[in-house]
């Protein structure tokens, strides 16, 4: 997957989760969770999804690396 | 026959608009099953039908939007049906609640007679005592209500002074729900907004057809013209069919009058703000707060999570939601509501979660019989649950009240949450954001993830020291994790 791909797929799951927000007015750096006001079950979504589509199996360990934008889109560049 | 009518899905509900049916005359429909979307101003809430049988006819068409109470469907019952209990009826005439006296031509539907008019004596409940001003045709029955199972609901009217005979039930087989009482203490439904002579449906196929509703002759309650009068009148008139496939939507009763139709926003955030200020004028609170050593729990979460996939991982809420629900089976004080100047334990663990909304508000559904759930089952109805809250997507029976609700503030980042208790609940438990602390265990000192777990509590029902027996409960349960 290359970076558009993944940017495009964080964005599709989280308008799921957080239908109003746009992906462009968040700093891809800033910790997500914070930004877009995400509570655990967010995030578990966010990963599910993710998941979902890719059939990427994330370990729990691996979640600090998912907590930016920038993070998940090169999470998933790295590994599909 | 019975009625699907709109429900009261809060106190301070008194109209709905019918969204969406899930369901066509001729569907088989079981108790249980969702029937209709109901728009409650606040929310978008699934409706589930409590009867078992043959949908007969819709009487309100998507988007129209009505007081509660109004009915929306009619439903051939073919399930187990209730036995009156205790009913008295005068003359034993046959009435709409009880389909069981019903004449069995009526009750024996074949597919294809669904819409045939029941030709047994017309039901008509409200004849005799149909009381002044009070428009419905289909009036509940005069009998001592057999349908108010609930020593709460009736605790409730005697409270507010309201006479359940004036009480439209919404609830299971026509019961007398709590909101249905308190919606009686307010002003009834304005005269003219529900059919006195026939449905909605009918005037609308009556408008399209051209066919004057004086020349009908009703075959409904009191006479009132339905639908299948409608289509017999037609069918037997020369007059062709009038088909125009996009129908606006039948009469429906005017909008509110005067001002703008609140924001979905605005609705909740004025029911919260009633709820809150009930609460804190009503209940003498008091509050009590413990410190958790989470280490099993967080150790035990780390090993089963490790072998599962993203979809089947558990969260800390779970466990803390399990550890209060069988807390509270522990602790019967905690767990039930305050009605009439006492104290009425309720019969299981209906786990309240307060779950925050997208761009503001609360609202807080059951979880029934939670601490009866495996810890697998009660995530996922968490999951599900909240995600449906946020997206506006609740049932019914989800609506009705907890017998105790948990705030998890966790993931706001605060250690401890005291809230406001919902009433007429009786406790609301409170857990904070597990953090990282120095634990002194076995004389000596680690690092522990800890949680401050805290207790509202109604005075009224509880005194401190069952409070925190709840509280050690939970503590105690948290400690070994395997075993909730």
């Amino acid at each position: 997957m290359n970076r558009d791909d993944a940017r495009t797929l964080v964005a599709e799951v989280l308008a799921r989760i957080a239908p109003e927000v746009d992906l462009a007015d968040i700093d891809p750096g800033e910790p997500m969770q914070p930004a877009l006001d995400l509570d655990s079950i967010d995030f578990l979504n966010l990963m599910t999804g993710l998941h979902d589509h890719t059939g990427l199996e994330i370990p729990e360990r691996d979640y600090p690396e998912l907590a930016t934008l920038d993070g998940c889109i090169t999470y998933l560049t790295e590994r599909t | 026959m019975a009625e699907f009518r709109m429900p009261s899905l809060g106190a301070d509900m008194d109209r709905g608009t019918l969204l969406e049916w899930r369901v066509a005359p001729g569907d088989t429909v079981t108790r249980g099953d969702i029937i209709a979307v109901i728009d409650t101003d606040k929310s978008d809430i699934e409706v589930e039908v409590f009867e078992t049988g043959i949908v007969d006819e819709l009487l309100v068409s998507e988007g129209t939007e009505v007081a509660v109470g109004t009915p929306l469907a009619r439903i051939a019952t073919t399930g187990p049906v209730p036995a009156p209990v205790g009913a008295e009826a005068p003359d034993a005439r046959p009435t709409l609640s009880d389909p069981a006296s019903a004449p069995t031509k009526a009750e024996a539907p074949s597919p294809t007679d669904v819409s045939a008019p029941p030709d047994a004596p017309a039901p008509s409940p409200g004849a005799a005592d149909a009381p002044a001003g009070r428009p419905t045709p289909w009036a509940s029955t005069p009998v001592a209500h057999p349908n108010v199972f609930s020593p709460l609901v009736r605790h409730r009217a005697d409270e507010l002074g309201v006479d359940l005979t004036t009480v439209t039930g919404t609830g299971p087989e026509g019961a007398i729900t709590r909101a249905d009482v308190e919606q009686g203490a307010g002003s009834p439904p304005p005269p003219g907004e529900q059919a006195t002579h026939s449905s909605p449906y009918a005037r609308r196929l009556a408008a399209e057809a051209g066919i004057d509703l004086a020349d009908v002759t009703g075959t409904g309650p009191d006479g009132a013209v339905v639908a299948a009068d409608i289509e017999h009148t037609r069918a037997a008139s020369t007059s062709r069919p009038d088909s125009s496939p996009d129908s606006t939507p039948g009469p429906a009763p005017g909008p509110a009058p005067g001002a703008a139709r609140p924001t979905r926003q605005q609705s909740i955030r004025r029911s919260v703000a009633r709820l809150m200020a009930r609460s804190k004028r009503e209940i003498p609170h008091y509050y009590l707060s413990t410190t958790i050593d989470l280490a099993p729990a967080t150790a035990w979460l780390a090993t089963t999570n490790a072998e599962r996939s993203v979809t089947d991982r558990i969260l800390p809420a779970a466990l803390l939601l399990k550890a209060t629900a069988v807390a509270a089976g522990q602790v019967p004080e905690m767990n039930g509501h305050w009605v009439d100047d006492a104290f009425v334990a309720a019969e299981q663990v209906d786990l309240g979660v307060a779950v925050s909304l997208r761009g503001g508000g609360l609202v807080a559904p059951a979880i029934r019989s939670a601490d009866e759930l495996t810890i697998d089952e009660l995530m996922s109805r968490l999951r599900d649950l909240v995600t449906r809250a946020r997206t506006g997507r609740l049932t019914s029976s989800e609506m009705t009240d907890p017998s105790l609700t948990v705030t998890n503030l966790g993931d706001q980042g605060v250690e401890a949450v005291f809230g406001v208790i919902y009433p007429p609940q009786v406790a609301l438990v409170g857990f904070g954001k597990i953090v990282e602390r120095p634990w002194a265990a076995g004389g000596m000192l680690g690092i522990h993830p800890c949680v401050t777990a805290t207790l509202s509590a109604d005075h009224r029902a509880s005194d401190g020291h069952r409070g925190a027996t709840l509280l050690a409960t939970i503590d105690r349960l948290l400690s070994d994790p395997g075993a909730l």
